[in-house]
């Protein structure tokens, strides 16, 4: 393989995605007479708007070689939190919103304190958050409270209108928005080239001088933030509060970047790719609600099957990438456990 | 050292004995057992009937976790037999009934043990899969509809009585023994111990690695399947939304409290179902003693927390500098 | 990628620096305990600028105790260091970069997953308002690279090169983060000859420019083609420095091992016939491409084979290939005559094969478990899953083998991680006796344990030979192979290259055979 070549082909799950997203476009602009609209495809950011923005968040974590768990929590604890503070407490909404992110942010800075300075797996520590939230937001209130206030029918009224009906909602701008930084952030900043390093080997970033455990706090740090601000959406979107709200998130997120080409187990991924991943995700229910004799399960079904198909793809070109170098990587690993013990 | 280091399990039995103790002394007739109808009744019993499908979970998943993997998909492998079984009692034999659910239940662990044992999947990846597209194929087979059934056969396998012994409780005690059976009374035991222990080494040493993990997560599907059998049974009908839903997750906190660690190696069964207790136990306290049903989770994430902290290679080391610093 | 080229021929690499006379590092009393163990004691080093200078030793000699002392990922006991003169104490891997002192590591420490030029400035990428310069940072790498003749696509990430180009990487990183002393930790492990005389140019550049280096390696032809001076360790212990002109091919070798040539005329065993032994084992073009060079190997019932040779001349390698830990991917098997296929750990099992591989910790032992449940666990392997051993036959397996071996503390229910090193060897080798194997092969059985089991060790290598059964034993203890060994086979640079029979099994003849000394190797003969 040559270097021109593997700087391509890191580019093909996320191409395989894109792919996978355009014919299935195709499929139901030829199905559907009316699905090839803008309209459609507004109302599939729209609808996908909370998903989209979390996912982002998982993009970081999964890179760096974790996972997060509690996200779906943290956006049933924002809305029902947010419902609280705006209807009972009399907090002005942007006020809200801002604790909101402040309280989502020490809760993600926790989270990824524990993992780093404990040496605890991510998946359990974000297993003690998924509940820890969870559970908050089932003692502030397991009634679902409409929010009332002006402003959330003003942001849900507002939108960019589109010819043929089709609106740029403030949902799917703050989406796009988050994807758009997010694409920044991972690709463009220090930050995000030490997201990979750690995806690539922990030890090895710590040895090149990067703050191993200060990126890891940022890290979960982010992830919580977002899947604030994904709760923030999903509140506008739904015009209330509920603590059931988002259960299940996590599923969908991590199913959203591993069909966007992400490695679950770290070191590669685009944000990009998990957008396509959302938007795959969108059009699959958007497909059922067209077709109408489709149940929702069939979602799910296909989901799993993306899921297999796109993981077992990965581990053939992982595979394959790593066959030809065999030689040079068992030789060596000889080398090492002969000389690990000089 | 002089000091006796206390037998394994100490900290679980004497954890679920103080459980108990408070949710007798917050609901003085907790302890009460009365026998009715040829049937025992009473909030201890519940304790274990209601903890009877975590239990069995729990029997699988200490397997899968002491060959250092996870098995996300039994809630979802639950959804899939209990449907199996509710759509089939009232047409088929109960034999025909079980034996197609027990079946679903193997080669839906079949194909995570592939995933992993042969396609070399990471664990959590490789039953990520069927934990999201099960709930799927249960809702298929169900049609989205909750199935109800009036069989009694099947029915008897979720509100029965054996000797006065609700049936989950019996069932469950069941599996326990026969997995003891199995992995005590074969070398499948310590060839999982010596595997998650140290999986090089114990492949050098002749172990088949590949065909336990295989044997492993049908174990954890078979345990599953029954879970999922006892549920809809219990129910008298399969309700694909909602039937084991984050019980993956309980189990797998069961397996955590009863001392296997994520890491591999040493698993003890029997504490693994003394894990599921104290999960079920706090449920049933936080529910006699008033408090809302919603602390159940804040106090499950407590849990797992100190757990965590327990169970923390970093934290034991800290422990040692201190005590060293104090003397 | 345009190959960089070594313009200056490797014969000068010697004489071509005169190293200036000022030390640049200056190491005195470096010491280090783990426990009981010393893994250094009161070592010396003097680095001057521009001199390449070869750090030698065997497993265990404290070459990566020294190196991670110095760096600070490890704390020293006792010891000063002086950069330039002035004394630097780094505490970890960032200072001792800070202070001037960079590591590359034979499993290079950088991201293979990020781009080339990514890694280069990790950490210190240009950035205007925090974005990061990729442009700029991209030119500057290539302004990097192009010092070390390196012309390549610096924005394809760093695994979809060479294992060569990764280390000049990593060296250019350390370099241009103001390195002033490289260590390079057995940089050529995995290289080709090719690959080896591109990065030796790159090392020969950076001492002209002043730069110190330290370079382990275990290729003894590397360091005559590139080294100016030599430090040897042993046990932890200094045991020889000089320029390569002071420390000949067999002077050296004598130094790693510790032989004098006066005390090898140590007593032997009365050698079987070999002709006479009845073979078992035979191995014809047995090989592994890029592991070990194919070679003929016959292994005999009461007879032992001794595996000789410096670190990382296919020892192991061999070990492993007949036992199927590694799969042979030429040649062919026979045992007792008829064909085998040694394909993986099960098979060697069920054909009576055994094996102790030299890292005990981390393919050996399974540390939580008890002593008896490691002894029993080859047997019960091989018996199977659906027959297990009783609780009463386990106690009593490792019963006899704890007080056969003599294993302490003789509680079999003691998990086996708390044992000493020595009687940790032991239970393995129980393990394996247990299963009463035809052909035993044991990595290094007295590495790392004290005097007393090692002689324990050895007296059952015996016991076991006149047993019947046959022996394949890899050691770097010569003195003991020639105490035990019926044959030996030397290896060098992954090939067999002598066997030795009979009267010819000396410490001289091995050391010669070793040094490639063909002199020395007549004159033992």
């Amino acid at each position: 393989m040559t270097p021109a070549s593997s700087s391509v082909s890191r580019l093909v799950p996320v191409a395989a995605t894109t792919v996978v997203f355009l014919l299935g476009f195709l499929i139901c602009a030829l199905t559907f007479p009316n699905f090839a609209s803008l309209r459609v495809v507004m109302n599939l950011l729209t609808d996908n708007a909370f998903l989209g923005i979390v996912a982002v968040g998982m993009t970081f974590v999964i890179i760096s070689g974790g996972i997060d768990l509690s996200v779906g929590s943290v956006i049933g604890f924002s809305t029902i939190f947010l419902a609280l503070a705006i209807e009972r407490w009399g907090i002005p909404p942007f006020a809200a919103f801002a604790l909101l992110l402040v309280i989502c942010a020490l809760f993600g800075a926790a989270m990824g304190a524990a993992i780093e300075f404990f040496a605890l797996p991510p998946f359990i520590v974000t297993l003690a958050g998924m509940f820890l939230a969870r559970g908050t937001a089932f003692l502030l209130s397991t009634d679902s409270i409409p929010i009332t206030a002006d402003l959330y029918g003003h942001l849900s009224d507002h939108a960019i209108r589109l010819s043929g009906g089709a609106r740029l909602t403030v949902p799917a701008m703050a989406m796009l928005a988050v994807v758009a930084a997010g694409m920044v952030l991972l690709h463009l900043t220090r930050f995000g080239a030490n997201v990979y390093a750690l995806g690539g080997s922990r030890q090895s970033a710590g040895l090149m001088g990067i703050s191993v455990g200060r990126t890891t706090v940022l890290i979960y740090t982010l992830s919580s933030v977002l899947a604030g601000l994904s709760g923030i959406v999903f509140s506008l979107y739904t015009s209330s509060g509920y603590s059931l709200s988002g259960v299940g998130v996590e599923l969908d997120a991590i199913a959203a970047v591993v069909i966007g080409g992400t490695l679950l187990s770290g070191g590669y991924g685009f944000v990009f790719g998990t957008f396509v991943g959302v938007l795959i995700q969108g059009l699959i229910q958007t497909y059922i609600n067209f077709d109408g004799t489709l149940s929702s399960w069939w979602a799910k079904i296909a989901t799993g099957l993306l899921l297999f198909g796109f993981i077992g793809f990965q581990q053939f070109t992982l595979h394959m990438a790593r066959r030809p170098r065999r030689r040079a990587t068992t030789g060596s690993a000889a080398a090492n456990a002969a000389g690990a013990a000089s | 050292m002089t000091v006796k280091l206390p037998r394994i399990g100490t900290a679980q039995i004497l954890a679920l004995a103080a459980i108990l103790a408070i949710n007798g002394f917050v609901s003085p007739q907790f302890f009460d057992i009365r026998l009715q109808d040829g049937r025992l009744f009473g909030s201890l019993i519940d304790v274990l009937n209601r903890g009877a499908p975590v239990a069995i979970l729990s029997l699988g998943m200490v397997l899968v976790i002491a060959m250092r993997g996870i098995d996300l998909s039994v809630g979802a492998v639950m959804a899939i037999c209990g449907a199996i079984a509710a759509s089939l009692a009232d047409d088929h034999s109960l034999v025909v009934t079980l034996a197609a659910a027990l079946g679903a239940g193997l080669a839906c662990g079949l194909w995570n043990g592939f995933l992993v044992a042969v396609l070399g999947i990471q664990p959590i990846v490789a039953t990520l899969i069927l934990m999201v597209a099960g709930r799927g194929i249960a809702q298929l087979i169900t049609e989205g509809r909750i199935v109800t059934f009036t069989d009694p056969g099947l029915a008897f396998l979720g509100g029965g009585s054996v000797l006065g012994v609700p049936t989950p409780v019996v069932i469950a005690l069941a599996m326990l023994a026969l997995t003891l059976i199995v992995v005590r009374g074969t070398a499948l035991g310590l060839m999982i111990e010596a595997t998650g222990g140290n999986p090089r080494a114990s492949a050098l040493a002749g172990i088949g690695t590949r065909l336990i993990t295989l044997a492993v997560y049908m174990w954890s599907g078979l345990c599953a399947a029954i879970a999922g059998v006892v549920a809809a049974a219990d129910i008298l009908g399969a309700d694909a939304n909602n039937a084991g839903l984050w019980l993956e997750l309980d189990a797998i906190l069961a397996v955590v409290i009863g001392g296997t660690s994520l890491f591999g190696g040493r698993f003890s069964v029997v504490l693994a179902v003394v894990g599921a207790l104290i999960i079920q136990a706090m449920n049933t306290g936080i529910l006699l003693s008033g408090f809302p049903p919603e602390m159940n989770l804040v106090v499950k994430a407590v849990v797992v927390l100190v757990v965590l902290l327990a169970q923390s290679p970093r934290l034991a080391s800290l422990g040692l500098i201190f005590s060293r610093r104090r003397s | 990628m345009a190959a960089p080229h070594a313009d200056q021929p490797s014969a000068a690499a010697g004489s071509a620096r005169p190293a200036s006379g000022a030390p640049l590092l200056e190491l005195t009393g470096f010491s280090k305990s783990f426990g009981p163990f010393t893994a250094l004691d009161a070592v010396s080093l003097t680095l001057r600028a521009g001199e390449i200078h070869a750090l030698l030793g065997e497993n265990g000699a404290g070459k990566s105790t020294l190196i991670k002392t110095m760096t600070g990922v490890v704390q020293r006991d006792a010891g000063v260091m002086r950069l330039e003169g002035v004394p630097v104490m780094p505490r970890s891997a960032g200072e001792a970069t800070a202070a001037g002192l960079a590591t590359v590591y034979q499993e290079v420490n950088l991201a293979p997953n990020l781009t080339v030029a990514q890694n280069l400035f990790l950490g210190r990428q240009p950035t205007f308002l925090g974005i990061v310069r990729e442009r700029e940072m991209r030119r500057r790498a290539r302004a990097v690279l192009a010092d070390f003749d390196l012309d390549i696509d610096v924005s394809a990430p760093l695994e979809s090169y060479s294992v060569a180009i990764r280390h000049i990487v990593a060296i250019a990183r350390a370099v241009d983060q103001s390195a002033r002393v490289l260590i390079l930790d057995e940089p050529t492990a995995s290289l080709d000859a090719h690959e080896v005389e591109v990065l030796f140019a790159v090392m020969r550049k950076l001492a002209a420019r002043g730069i110190g280096i330290i370079f382990v390696t275990h290729f003894l032809d590397q360091v005559y083609a590139i080294c100016d001076r030599i430090t040897v360790l042993r046990n932890g212990r200094l045991a020889g420095t000089g320029t390569i002109a002071e420390m000949p091919r067999m002077t050296l070798v004598r130094t790693m091992l510790g032989r004098e040539l006066a005390e090898a005329t140590a007593e032997r065993h009365e050698r079987a016939d070999l002709s006479a032994a009845p073979e078992l084992v035979r191995l014809e073009g047995f090989g592994k491409a890029g592991y070990v060079a194919p070679f003929d190997l016959t292994l005999r019932r009461g007879a032992v084979v001794g595996l000789a040779g410096l670190l990382g001349s296919g020892r192991t390698e061999t070990a492993r290939l007949v036992f199927g830990a590694e799969r042979a991917d030429s040649g062919s098997a026979t045992l007792d005559g008829r064909p085998v296929a040694l394909t993986g750990p099960r098979e060697a099992l069920t054909l009576g094969f055994g094996y102790c591989p030299e890292e005990r910790k981390t393919e050996g032992i399974v540390a939580d478990l008890t002593v008896r449940e490691n002894i029993v666990l080859a047997l019960q392997a091989r018996r199977g899953v659906l027959k297990p051993l009783s609780r009463a036959e386990q106690d009593e397996i490792a019963k006899r083998f704890i007080r056969l071996l003599d294993i302490r503390p003789p509680d079999p229910e003691r998990p086996i991680g708390l044992l000493s090193g020595g009687n940790q060897q032991k239970a393995l080798l129980a393990r394996w006796l247990a299963t009463q194997p035809r052909l035993l092969i044991l990595d290094e059985p007295t590495r790392g344990i004290d005097v007393g089991a090692h002689a324990e060790i050895i007296a059952l290598i015996r016991t076991l030979c006149a047993e019947g059964m046959a022996l394949l034993v890899v050691s770097s203890e010569l003195e003991e192979i020639v105490t035990y060994a019926d044959e030996v086979i030397v290896l060098r640079d992954r090939a067999h290259v002598a066997s030795l029979t009979g009267a010819a099994i000396t410490v001289p003849a091995i050391l010669a055979a070793i040094a490639e000394d063909g002199e020395a190797t007549a004159n033992a003969a």
